[in-house]
């Protein structure tokens, strides 16, 4: 379960030693824009040791390396890799044979340290108007793709519009990317919403992203990262609904009926695939309940 | 490995440790300045000379001004130095 990602500048202990502590499902360790030129290495060595030696209570950890037309990416994935990161962010994703480029590179890193191929997997960050227009077939580039995520500050920069809280000027990007996503079997995450003392506007942002389909939500803030899962979480209802969706189901098929209608309504089956996708979510949250279901 | 420069790493901010090395001649040399030495200065001591022998460094001058890291990050810090002080 992956709904919340927070960020953390990759060469601040004070903050990557607090992190797990912070309620994110995944921690982004950041090596590119949060760390300047001349500290690299120490950033990367930092990630590595904090990787190697912290408890990290069972979040998620995704590293974002630096982009492949700079000289750290490498550097990056040498050390980083040593420790079995769940994803490499890749940033400023263009076109699939940047997702080929990484792939090849850390395949050959897989192969040197003896994991398995594919152990480490890619969520791609794309963040300019190539990346959109080219989101499909960044996602469907390589089976080690697991997500792509949206970053709208580059990507508006790229654009040449004003970033705004309403997002109007990024909405054919989101639906873009998730339809690309969800065309290429991918989760699909948002961009953080970068005011970080504006409660109320998280949440409509969060809500937004979640009616169009995001799988969730990147921050920069740890303020945010409560309501980002609240969001992204299924409600008692929804779960209710969906157990009641797959006891239908199994009444159904034991008493040999085709057709099954809930509370008037029929079942078919996109219905049946979100109450399985909701149960499973409940049950890792450790809310479902104990039912055998198909 | 021969510490060839001097070199720094690490900063003065909460739980990070800020670390200085340069070239020596009589085996490890090391300056410890910490808000919690009289309980972990020992250990400290203990963690920097594992990471140097690890590294290969029998040889070299260190100041580490630590303020309340953990083993992880002085482990980072040093080690960063040592490779800044390879000139890597």
């Amino acid at each position: 379960m992956r709904r919340s990602m927070l960020f953390i500048p990759g060469n601040t202990p004070n903050l990557l030693i607090n992190g797990a502590y912070l309620g994110a499902d995944a921690l982004i360790f950041d090596l590119e824009d949060a760390v300047s030129p001349d500290e690299k290495d120490s950033a990367r060595i930092l990630v590595r040791n904090i990787m190697k030696y912290m408890d990290l209570r069972g979040c998620e950890v995704i590293v974002r390396i630096n982009s492949i037309d700079t000289d750290y990416w490498k550097k990056d994935l040498d050390q980083i890799m040593t420790q079995k990161p769940d994803l490499i962010m890749l940033p400023k994703t263009g076109r699939a044979e940047d997702v080929l480029t990484a792939d090849a590179y850390m395949s050959e890193v897989e192969r040197r340290l003896g994991l398995a191929p594919n152990t480490v997997r890619l969520m791609p960050l794309i963040e300019t108007a190539l990346g959109v227009e080219n989101a499909y077939a960044i996602a469907s580039a390589s089976p080690r793709v697991a997500a792509i995520f949206l970053g709208a500050e580059d990507l508006t920069a790229d654009l040449r519009c004003k970033r705004t809280k309403g997002g109007n000027e990024i909405a054919y990007a989101r639906s873009r990317m998730v339809s690309a996503a969800r065309a290429a079997e991918v989760d699909v995450y948002d961009t953080p919403f970068t005011d970080v003392n504006d409660d109320e506007g998280i949440r409509v942002d969060a809500e937004y992203a979640k009616s169009l389909g995001f799988t969730g939500k990147a921050s920069i803030s740890p303020r945010h990262v409560g309501v980002i899962n609240e969001v992204f979480s299924p409600s008692q209802k929804d779960i209710e609904y969906a157990y009641e969706v797959m006891d239908a189901i199994r009444q159904a098929h034991e008493q040999g009926r085709g057709a099954i209608a809930l509370h008037g309504k029929m079942i078919d089956a996109p219905i049946v695939q979100r109450a399985k996708q909701t149960i499973a979510m409940a049950e890792e949250m450790g809310v479902g309940k104990a039912v055998h279901h198909e | 490995m021969e510490i060839l420069q001097k070199a720094y790493a690490g900063t003065l901010e909460s739980s990070d440790a800020y670390v200085e090395i340069e070239p020596g001649t009589q085996g490890i040399q090391l300056e410890l300045n910490s808000v919690v030495s009289q309980q972990f200065g020992q250990s400290i001591r203990r963690l920097v000379e594992e990471v140097l022998t690890d590294l290969g460094v029998a040889n070299a001058k260190l100041f580490i001004a630590d303020r309340g890291a953990l083993d992880c990050v002085i482990r980072a810090r040093v080690e960063t130095a040592v490779m800044r002080g390879k000139g890597e």
